[in-house]
């Protein structure tokens, strides 16, 4: 790791320990990106780097994000799960880069559920 | 799949689940032997020599929401089809080894694609579990490891959105530097 720019990771360091001092309790989103090999295949792993790029471009530190697996709707690859505090869970289906930026916008951000695009609401059992 | 890293990210995402703590990826290029080398090695549960062998049979899987196992023996095929080979070593307790070695110059070998997004995926879904990417091409070598880089971050979780974007830049950077110092 011979390239890492130690200034730069420093600098991260600071700002989100000075981020977390200011913030109470959880984060406000948590998304799960479905990371089994049908949701590679289908396009997950694309879906997961344009949802980082969202994240550093709005510069919002209260959502978090993470990877599941399959839970065996492979037709309905890639799928994530949407989790805003104190919200009944939003399963996406068949999303893709435009999908997920605009599901990151308006549902994320502004909370507005885009329903053309919603396989499930509540816990998943896998 | 798409790109030799898609099957990385698979192949890895079964280790993150045999409960391991280190998962180590190493990629290998050598124009001289005409070859392209992945090694996915963890120290996770491991497989008993019965369970290595169903692991290649695309029916049969650990999961309970579906009947088909998939990931392993596409990556097999994938190498097999580009005059290579594959093989899965593993000890009950101590991990496992799958390694799949491909024709480098082969008009089916897959391109190896986007690498940086395949470490940043596994960090951001399993920020408690280490990784180290290796990537060789001929004489020179990159080297990531995420053990490297908590010692620096303190308190700051390796899956912060800000951490992972630099780590994905950091891979970028370190594996076109490599390219062209080796190419």
């Amino acid at each position: 790791m011979a390239k890492l720019k130690i200034d730069d990771l420093k600098k991260i360091k600071e700002r989100v320990q000075a981020e977390n001092a200011l913030r109470e309790g959880d984060r406000r989103v948590r998304v799960t990106v479905h990371m089994g090999t049908c949701g590679i295949a289908a396009g997950a792993r694309s879906v997961m780097n344009t949802l980082m790029d969202e994240i550093d471009e709005s510069k919002v530190s209260d959502v978090m994000v993470t990877t599941s697996g399959c839970m065996g709707l492979c037709s309905r690859e890639p799928e994530i799960t949407v989790e805003i505090l104190g919200q009944d869970p939003i399963v996406y289906e068949n999303v893709n880069e435009n999908k997920m930026r605009q599901i990151f916008k308006r549902h994320i951000l502004q909370g507005e559920i885009q329903t053309p695009f919603v396989l499930a609401r509540g816990k998943e059992q896998a | 799949m798409e790109e030799i890293s898609m099957h990385v990210l698979d192949i890895a995402e079964n280790s993150t689940r045999a409960g391991s703590k280190l998962v180590e990826i190493t990629i290998t290029e050598s124009t001289i032997e005409d070859t392209m080398t992945i090694e996915i090695d963890d120290d996770g549960s491991g497989m008993d020599q019965e369970t290595i062998k169903l692991a290649l049979d695309p029916f049969y899987t650990t999961k309970k929401v579906r009947r088909v196992g998939l990931g392993i023996p596409l990556l097999a095929q994938a190498a097999r089809a580009t005059g290579g080979f594959f093989s899965i070593t593993s000890d009950q307790g101590k991990g496992t080894r799958v390694k799949a070695v491909f024709r480098l110059g082969h008009i089916d070998r897959q391109p190896l694609g986007r690498m940086d997004q395949t470490v940043m995926t596994l960090i951001a879904g399993n920020p408690e579990i280490d990784f180290v990417y290796r990537h060789k091409i001929n004489g020179g070598s990159y080297l990531f490891d995420t053990r490297e880089l908590r010692g620096m971050l303190e308190d700051v979780p390796v899956n912060h959105a800000d951490v992972i974007n630099f780590i994905g830049k950091n891979i970028r950077e370190g594996i076109a530097e490599l390219a062209a110092k080796s190419g």
